[in-house]
């Protein structure tokens, strides 16, 4: 049994410009004890996904289950079975920290559960703030609970939607190690995330989506062999020859220009010297889950 | 069981954090209309024979401020938690829509009650209106803030923005508790007036509280019993029936 299935799902929201399709036939699943990845550029459709995942929306078709229970159907078991870190930070400001995450735990009927609540406070860093109101929290301290509150129930699957988002690298550091020590210990996890490195450092597979569909599905590995495997970087202030400005990637300084071997480096590297381009700090690497990334989302049509 | 529990003391909770607020604000209020209306009015307005207008006023006072607070925690609580986000704590949750309706209106009875018990214990020692059919007081006040509780369920789903939650509670709760007769015995009004009130439920609930201080009231209780009952069971069904449906909720 999978710990997710999602089963051609589909989302259709009617709107003043007609109708828009946001998921057009989602199809995969994820094993239990996976750390899966969820990626895809914004408006991709990953939000609405893990709503309809945890019930926060409606599919149009298909159908979602957790741990075999249909979300819809069997909505008590299924969300049992979830732990859902929300991208938006909320909060609710009547409450301290110790009573939010009481209180999420007697929404799904745990009564005494503070050796676990004391354990999720210590290991989020929190421990120093469980009597604080949750409006006198850092914008770091709330998503910390927040985390906190999608594993009172210690649920099998975690989803987590954008969880380092704006969040400094003390916290990201404390975020993953507990992350990766829940899934040691044999829980899913559902990652999205914009930072590429973070999914190809934690993830085992990752599924790209783009336009509502899914346009790749692999393990991390076979993703990142099946690209072009070198990449030529540089920093240069001038601008590039227009053969090359065409397929080059670049940010600020920086230029990235993918080739295939060794005689597509010289290639390359032959056509920067015949423009007169000069370059700095030159070097020549592994592609990563980036350029994996930029390849397919540009290959791809949905 | 035991998530119904968390959630219905979460919203109890969450309106005792502000009790100032939310039970000594509206106790106060009412004690100033009785102060007021009962000084202005007790000269001018005609109600039940032996009963001064003051003795009159207090159950009216007491009931319309259990009926207002039933509706703004309920409304208030759900209209706050949408447009802060937080609900999404309680959407991912197993609980069920008949837990939400219990919690929710569950803690607006709490709430109506509490303020309810505040006015009365302010205001009695003015003029104590007696306790002839006590159990006609629990009745109505429990069925009538359970009422106004699930009402408020409804709105706080409907609206989308604090305007329009005050839309709603100063155009539609607050006119209809005015014009139930908690300052006037409807006997009082001319003929179409007269009428008119006999549609308004609210009236029903003043009336047959009443009934439970002073053993007479301008309608029989059972009718009364009757149409807050029915009404009781018309916005619950609309109320469960929206929840079930994830109205504004489950998009």
């Amino acid at each position: 049994m999978p710990a997710v299935s999602f089963q051609d799902v589909c989302k259709t929201y009617a709107g003043a410009r007609g109708t828009l399709r946001a998921l057009d036939g989602v199809r995969f699943d994820i094993a239990q004890g996976e750390f899966f990845g969820l990626l895809g550029p914004n408006g991709a459709g990953k939000t609405t996904l893990i709503s309809i995942l945890a019930g926060l929306t409606r599919a149009s078709s298909g159908r979602v289950t957790v741990m075999g229970h249909d979300v819809v159907a069997d909505y008590a078991a299924a969300r049992k079975a979830l732990g859902i870190v929300p991208q938006e930070l909320v909060f609710d400001p009547f409450f301290s920290v110790r009573e939010t995450l009481r209180i999420q735990s007697g929404y799904f009927g745990l009564k005494h559960n503070d050796a676990w609540i004391d354990e999720l406070l210590q290991e989020l860093g929190l421990a120093d703030k469980a009597g604080a109101n949750m409006r006198q929290l850092s914008g770091g301290m709330k998503r910390r609970v927040l985390v906190a509150q999608a594993l009172v129930h210690r649920p099998p699957v975690i989803v987590l939607d954008e969880p380092t988002a704006g969040v400094d690298v003390e916290l990201r550091q404390t975020l993953w190690q507990f992350i990766a020590r829940l899934n040691r210990e044999g829980h899913t996890v559902l990652l999205t995330t914009h930072y590429l490195e973070e999914a190809e450092a934690l993830c085992s597979r990752i599924a790209m989506l783009k336009q509502g569909r899914v346009v790749a599905l692999d393990r991390t590995a076979n993703l990142l062999a099946g690209t072009a495997s070198t990449m030529l970087r540089f920093k240069t202030d001038q601008p590039l020859p227009a053969a090359l400005a065409g397929q080059a990637r670049v940010t600020g300084r920086i230029v990235q220009l993918k080739a295939h071997d060794a005689a597509e480096v010289e290639t390359l590297l032959a056509a920067l010297r015949a423009a007169q381009v000069k370059v700095e700090d030159l070097e020549i690497g592994r592609a990563d889950l980036e350029d994996v990334f930029l390849e397919i989302m540009q290959g791809a049509t949905a | 069981m035991n998530g119904v529990r968390m959630l219905l003391y979460k919203e109890v909770l969450r309106f005792w954090k502000v009790g100032f607020q939310t039970v000594a604000a509206p106790v106060l209020t009412a004690v100033m209309y009785l102060l007021i209306f009962g000084h202005v009015l007790s000269d001018k307005v005609e109600v039940f024979d032996d009963i001064g207008y003051t003795r009159f006023l207090i159950p009216g006072l007491v009931m319309m401020s259990v009926l207002q607070n039933a509706f703004a925690n309920s409304s208030s609580s759900l209209v706050q938690s949408k447009i802060t986000g937080n609900l999404v704590f309680l959407l991912v949750t197993p609980l069920s829509h008949w837990a939400w309706f219990t919690a929710y209106v569950g803690a607006s009875v709490v709430r109506g009650l509490s303020v309810g018990a505040g006015v009365f214990l302010a205001t009695a020692w003015f003029s104590p209106p007696g306790l002839a059919q006590p159990l006609w007081i629990l009745v109505f006040a429990l069925l009538g803030a359970g009422m106004l509780g699930a009402l408020g369920l409804v709105a706080g789903l409907w609206a989308d923005k604090f305007d329009q939650m005050a839309a709603f509670q100063n155009f539609i709760i607050m006119p209809m508790t005015f014009l139930s007769g908690v300052f006037y015995s409807v006997h009082s009004l001319p003929g179409f007036w007269y009428q008119i009130s006999h549609l308004n439920p609210f009236f029903y609930m003043i009336d047959g509280f009443r009934r439970g201080f002073f053993g007479v009231s301008d309608v029989s209780p059972w009718l009364s019993l009757g149409v807050v009952g029915a009404c009781f069971l018309a916005v619950s069904a609309v109320a469960l029936h929206l929840l079930k449906t994830g109205y504004k909720l489950r998009h």
